[in-house]
């Protein structure tokens, strides 16, 4: 023993900052409630974070507008939209289990900081118990993983990345959209009819995890068919001018240049790339041509005229002449005065797949949540039966492959549908190659 | 009081209580009041005063004292940000060799940049520093790719190493803490309506800050700062002397330059993840900012600074379209819309414009910041309350 002299007030003042020390932890352990923010008034609170400034400010946007009516719808407010045609009955236009939805909206700016931040406030601030948006499959990784570890429910509006439901997959969270290994899938079968087995293809990819397993799923698609590869080259988000890009494709070669760009970059590349006059050229003896993976109207109507015979894939189209489809357009039109693009269609449907799941559960808990979701086959969103499966939280469904209209009537009717390409074709089993690497996790209620 | 003088211990004090009293202060609006829109308190934000406090604070040690305006401060607060996630990954979920590995190899960076960069000064160190930031940010989003992730910024995986935290025992991702202190741990206390949250992050960056700002205040005090100071004021005739400045110039810029990256050390510790996009220039602009509306070279002014832009930035960008129709309801019909349209520039993501406007007032009629604000104010009380009692002279 080195300590002598222990006095009274001593050791009444050490015992009392142990003990304060001691239990200085637990005060931030206990919690009241089950699960993060669990509503406990009238009312419920879902968060919207999409980019409404920089390159896909365009389609955040289209989704805002698209989570605005889904809330209408569930309040029991306008005319129900695809309340009626959904499959499951459980909604009926009172809220989510008798709660009235409200919504707090962020901005994410395209940035992965930004919007973990957004998602935080919403979920620390607004208690939120769903965050739903996208844009940028970066973004919605970094803000799936934000979720997954506060315990709240992720819908996944637009993110296209074979990690967001691969390698980066998360239990909180849910894809209703296609992938790009989906959209490689279906789109292989049409060029090679369009355009034969022997082509040189150039690549040109927004530098991110979206455009970089874009780049491998269609690599992999049209190398399958016979098709070469020249060249792939990355390019920065939102770069604004590809010109730099796009000149060494006239001399590289190639017959086929594949832009994995989307939103504003695709609009500007595949602008420059018609300017440059590669879409005139002739290589090897064939007509060079441009293809864009990945579509949505809201490019289309950005390109313009040049996207003319350029083929693409879709998640869904306001075309589409199912019930669903049908319904989800009119109360779209009827509110914007403009059909709806993919992405809201997208985040819509995310909506109400989270809306119907609670009740279903009978609970806002997250868990109950995702057993709700998860193996769920529904119909009546729009293009046909659906399957959200268990092991990936990916979902199933046709993909549309598409074209620029060759002679479109109005702004709106720039696209047509070739081939609705069937369910069976592009599914994948959950240890593919491409969506290897991550673990799903537990579901994580918080708290 | 810890080597200060009895008025900078009061002020030293008051910074102290203002720290800790924070979760009250900026939640001024009980929950459910139509007001709650405009509260603060919530950690995210309150983590994000401390850390970019302590940013500004650091950058005052360099703009403040030297008058070197730096404009890449964020490559910096990047670095960190790198580095200690990168720590997280190998070494352990304890933020403290994180942030240790953050202060040190933002200061090696910054030891590098402003060798190089101090060689000149004024407009052209400042375009120097600029220039180096982008390099980092260019460099961060695509070239150094296998290192940072790129777009999709540095993240925490199952599969990482982390030696010293063994094999992991659940599937769901390590949160950083301290020694078992979760860094996300949080308790709320609701009192009439009112709900205040006191988080472990906040109160760690919050006595990292302290820390940092008693460091700056005896920086102050120093002969050190006397000298850095002279540089800003004349530094001509403090080479004519004889004297060298570039020694303290380069300290400076070191000091600050380790500020920045310990406040990156600390963002990513409240969220391990980093992007590139904490390089890039605007962040830059940003800490410039915040320093300037606080008031240059005063100890409190970029702590304030940093707050109102941190506030804007998280409050203003919340407010929608649906949000201000709610409040302007009472408004007749057309009205409502054309104040609601108005209005909308201004919040939402129009923040921007407001964080500008009010740049612009600040910078004309308040130079020297929020605080000469704060001291116009104080002393036009002062005054008046001197009036009155000659009005009326005591008995």
């Amino acid at each position: 023993m080195s300590i002598k002299n222990i006095s009274r007030r001593g050791l009444l003042r050490t015992g009392a900052v142990t003990a304060g020390g001691l239990a200085l932890p637990t005060i931030f352990t206990s919690s009241a409630s089950a699960y993060t923010n669990e509503p406990t008034g009238s009312s419920v609170k879902l968060g919207f974070n999409v980019p409404q400034t920089g390159p896909y400010a365009e389609e955040g946007l289209d989704e805002l507008r698209a989570f605005e009516l889904a809330v209408e719808h569930l309040n029991g407010e306008g005319d129900g939209g695809m309340l009626s045609t959904f499959s499951s009955k459980e909604l009926q236009g009172n809220g989510i289990l008798g709660k009235k939805v409200e919504f707090v909206t962020g901005d994410t700016q395209t940035k992965s900081d930004v919007a973990r931040t957004s998602a935080q406030s919403m979920i620390q601030k607004d208690g939120v118990v769903m965050v739903s948006g996208g844009s940028s499959s970066g973004v919605a990784v970094a803000v799936q993983g934000l979720c997954q570890e506060a315990g709240v429910i992720f819908m996944a509006a637009l993110t296209h990345s074979n990690d967001t439901t691969g390698k980066d997959k998360k239990a909180n969270g849910f894809r209703y959209f296609f992938n790009a290994y989906m959209s490689g899938a279906a789109l292989a079968p049409v060029l090679s009819n369009a355009y034969g087995n022997e082509r040189r293809a150039y690549h040109l990819t927004a530098d991110y995890t979206w455009g970089w397993t874009q780049e491998e799923s269609i690599k992999a698609s049209t190398e399958a068919l016979g098709w070469e590869t020249v060249e792939t080259v990355r390019t920065p988000v939102g770069a604004g001018d590809f010109s730099s890009y796009i000149a060494p494709v006239l001399n590289s070669g190639a017959d086929v240049l594949i832009l994995n760009h989307y939103g504003g970059d695709m609009v500007n590349s595949l602008t420059q790339a018609v300017q440059f006059g590669l879409r005139d050229k002739q290589v090897n003896g064939k007509n060079f041509e441009i293809i864009v993976p990945l579509y949505s109207e809201l490019m289309a109507e950005g390109a313009g005229s040049n996207i003319q015979g350029v083929y693409g894939s879709m998640n869904w189209n306001w075309q589409l002449q199912d019930p669903g489809t049908q319904a989800f357009v009119q109360s779209f039109g009827k509110k914007y005065g403009r059909p709806p693009s993919g992405s809201a269609h997208t985040s819509y449907v995310q909506t109400l797949l989270y809306a119907d799941a609670v009740t279903r559960a009978g609970t806002f808990n997250p868990c109950g949540v995702v057993e709700a979701l998860e193996d769920f086959e529904f119909d009546g969103l729009g293009i046909g039966n659906t399957y959200y499966r268990g092991a990936d939280h990916q979902c199933f469904k046709d993909v549309l492959v598409m074209k620029g209209a060759d002679n479109p009537t109005n702004q709106y009717d720039t696209l047509e549908i070739v081939e609705v390409t069937p369910r069976s074709q592009v599914e994948y089993e959950p240890d593919h190659p491409m969506f290897a690497g991550g673990e799903l996790g537990e579901c994580n209620p918080g708290a | 009081m810890l080597g200060l003088n009895a008025k900078d211990s009061r002020f030293m004090l008051i910074v102290v209580a203002l720290t800790l009293l924070t979760p009250f202060i900026l939640n001024p609006f009980p929950a459910d009041s139509a007001l709650a829109q405009f509260n603060a308190g919530y950690p995210a934000l309150m983590q994000r005063f401390a850390i970019y406090g302590l940013m500004a604070i650091g950058f005052n040690i360099l703009f403040g004292l030297t008058g070197y305006l730096s404009f890449g401060h964020a490559a910096f607060l990047g670095v960190g940000s790198y580095a200690s996630v990168w720590m997280f990954k190998l070494l352990s979920m304890n933020v403290i060799p994180a942030l240790i590995a953050a202060t040190l190899v933002s200061g090696v960076f910054a030891l590098a940049i402003g060798y190089v960069s101090l060689r000149r000064s004024g407009i052209y160190f400042s375009i120097l520093t600029l220039a180096f930031a982008e390099m980092c940010y260019r460099l961060a989003y695509s070239v150094l790719t296998p290192i940072t992730n790129g777009e999709t910024g540095l993240q925490i995986t199952l599969s990482d190493p982390r030696i010293l935290d063994g094999a992991p025992t659940s599937s769901s991702l390590p949160t950083p803490g301290f020694f078992g202190l979760k860094m996300n741990a949080a308790h709320t206390i609701d009192i009439a309506g009112w709900s205040f949250t006191f988080s472990v992050g906040y109160y760690f960056c919050a006595v990292i800050a302290l820390i940092g700002f008693y460091l700056s205040l005896r920086i102050f005090r120093s002969p050190f700062g006397m000298m850095l100071r002279a540089v800003k004021s004349n530094q001509q005739r403090m080479n004519y002397t004889g004297l060298n400045s570039r020694p303290y110039t380069l300290a400076a810029f070191v000091i600050s330059g380790m500020y920045a990256g310990l406040a990156g050390g600390l963002l990513a510790a409240m969220d391990p993840l980093a992007g590139a996009e904490r390089m890039q220039w605007t962040a830059s602009g940003e800490v410039v900012l915040m320093t300037i509306v606080g008031g240059v070279g005063t100890l409190m002014g970029p702590v304030l600074g940093a707050g109102f832009i941190k506030y804007c930035e998280n409050i203003f960008s919340k407010i929608n379209e649906s949000v201000l129709h709610s409040w302007f309801s009472f408004l007749p019909d057309g009205v409502e819309d054309v104040v609601t349209w108005i209005f909308a520039r201004f919040v939402g993501e129009g923040w921007h414009l407001t964080l500008g406007v009010m740049f612009m007032l600040i910078v004309t009629f308040l130079p020297g910041g929020l605080v000469e604000g704060g001291k116009r104010l104080a002393a036009r009380r002062k005054k008046k309350s001197d009036a009155d009692a000659a009005k009326h002279p005591a008995e």
